[in-house]
């Protein structure tokens, strides 16, 4: 059959990163006919940049529900990797040793102290369970903490991942469940039509009964064809990497990381670039200096990569759930921190968009928040 | 395995490999008197373990890492051998700061 051969499907996920295959996962799982229309290999790919922490600590100011639905997902993740590993073979890496949030002077640990305290102070936010460390019981966790480390927070829920095995895995396990995979299909045009959804790309027109955006930086553009206003823009991260040596941090640092292979990550910087996703070393050395402030040691450590990711972040910072009120069946979902909400996005989420309604408990995520109210 | 094809007259100095002396020549590259020295593996993969050894010799494959005068992995075809430089060959990963 021919790639321009009109094709019915179950669902169409828009997007094949980390969020729109943990979705189309789980709606294979449930016996649906799924194709993942996805971008090229030089699109801008927050799943091949980002820093593949399992991060709860510190997440939801503002928004209490983000942070429940964060510790739900951290919850899932065991079940997740394992299912993961049981139908592919591959061990994504995921570990919960628990998660550090280093700080360089006094005023950073007030700082921190104070917001984790208005964090948890919110109604309706779920305990967690964390602790500010001194410099004196920081060290006993890593020894290797330089003199001007202050202290850390501490969470025992943190984790983190192999974050480029994890996309990998899925894509492995959708194929296994009989899931159309399609690179090169940027989608143009959508167009709802008798209770269907037609999808133009360049190599073909698609059509599925119900759609999931999930595009990252071009859901933007893809929800105003289904009349959904979800705003979302690029955020420059830079990730050094250096040589692999043998297993030293036995604890992940929110800005420095161990992977599984004995690779050091360093990830520090958060830039407004616009689509600007080149490297540069004032931002790189900075990073640099920060981290050898926090572990002395990594200076004698040779780098071996450094580069730049646009991350996707939506404009008040929280995930983006929701169906369009126009044309029912087109769902969207928008995320920054696609590694960690992937244990929800590949369990949870799917069973309720099969079921064709967003419960009351993810009305907090709706893109109704972005509306402007009417001036009375 | 490997024979030197040319010249006696580049200044022979001398290197340590893996503690033992071993005889190079000025303009040697490290990866050049690795191999000279008869051995043909000079680490294991830090992953799988692996052997491995100098192969592209011109910088582009990092199969020649090792560590030299205390510094670990490094490109050992991209370097110079030195009167009196310490070559140590590598097994899996480094290991550092522990």
């Amino acid at each position: 059959m021919s790639d321009l051969a009109r094709r019915e499907f179950d669902f169409a996920v828009v997007g094949g990163g980390l969020v729109g295959m943990a979705i189309a996962w789980g709606l294979a799982g449930r016996g649906r006919k799924v194709v993942v229309l996805d971008g090229g290999d030089l699109d801008f790919r927050a799943s091949r940049g980002n820093f593949a922490l399992v991060w709860v600590q510190s997440k939801g100011a503002g928004m209490p529900e983000y942070g429940c639905w964060t510790m739900q997902s951290s919850r899932l993740w065991p079940q997740f990797a394992s299912l993961l590993g049981e139908q592919t073979g591959l061990d994504v890496c995921f570990s919960k040793p628990g998660g550090l949030h280093l700080l360089l002077s006094d005023r950073e640990m007030e700082n921190r102290t104070n917001a984790l305290q208005r964090l948890h102070n919110q109604p309706g936010m779920e305990a967690l369970e964390y602790e500010m460390l001194d410099h004196g019981r920081l060290e006993k966790m890593l020894p290797q903490i330089g003199p001007e480390v202050a202290g850390a927070s501490f969470c025992p829920q943190d984790g983190h991942v192999n974050a480029l095995r994890l996309l990998r895995a899925l894509h492995v396990a959708f194929a296994r469940l009989g899931g159309d995979y399609r690179s090169n299909h940027l989608v143009s045009r959508i167009e709802p039509r008798g209770g269907e959804f037609s999808l133009s790309t360049a190599n073909g027109v698609f059509t599925a009964g119900k759609l999931v955006l999930a595009a990252g930086l071009g859901n933007s553009r893809l929800a105003a064809m289904v009349d959904l206003n979800a705003l979302v823009r690029p955020q420059r991260g830079q990730i050094i990497v250096t040589e692999k040596v043998a297993p030293f941090m036995h604890y992940v640092v929110h800005t420095i990381r161990q992977t599984d292979e004995g690779g050091v990550m360093i990830s520090d910087s958060v830039e407004e670039a616009d689509y600007d996703a080149s490297i540069g070393s004032e931002v790189l050395s900075v990073m640099a200096a920060r981290a050898a402030r926090m572990f002395p040691l990594l200076a004698r450590l040779n780098v071996v990569r450094c580069w730049a990711a646009l991350r996707v972040m939506p404009q008040d910072g929280f995930p983006i759930y929701d169906q369009s009120r126009s044309f029912a069946g087109a769902f969207i979902a928008t995320c920054h921190s696609g590694v960690t909400l992937a244990a929800n996005h590949a369990l949870v989420l799917p069973a309720l968009i099969d079921a064709g309604a967003l419960p009351n408990d993810l009305q907090a995520f709706s893109t109704q928040r972005f509306d402007v109210p009417a001036h009375h | 395995m490997f024979r030197r094809i040319i010249d006696a007259s580049r200044p022979a100095l001398t290197i340590f490999i893996d503690g033992a002396p071993f005889e190079a020549r000025e303009g040697d590259s490290v990866a050049a008197a690795l191999l000279g020295s008869g051995r043909l593996t000079t680490r294991t993969s830090a992953l799988s373990g692996a052997p491995r050894a100098p192969y592209c010799l011109m910088g582009t494959c990092f199969e020649c890492l090792v560590t030299i005068d205390g510094v670990g992995n490094r490109q050992a075809c991209m370097t110079a051998v030195q009167s009196g430089m310490r070559i140590e060959t590598r097994h899996g990963k480094r290991n550092f700061g522990a």
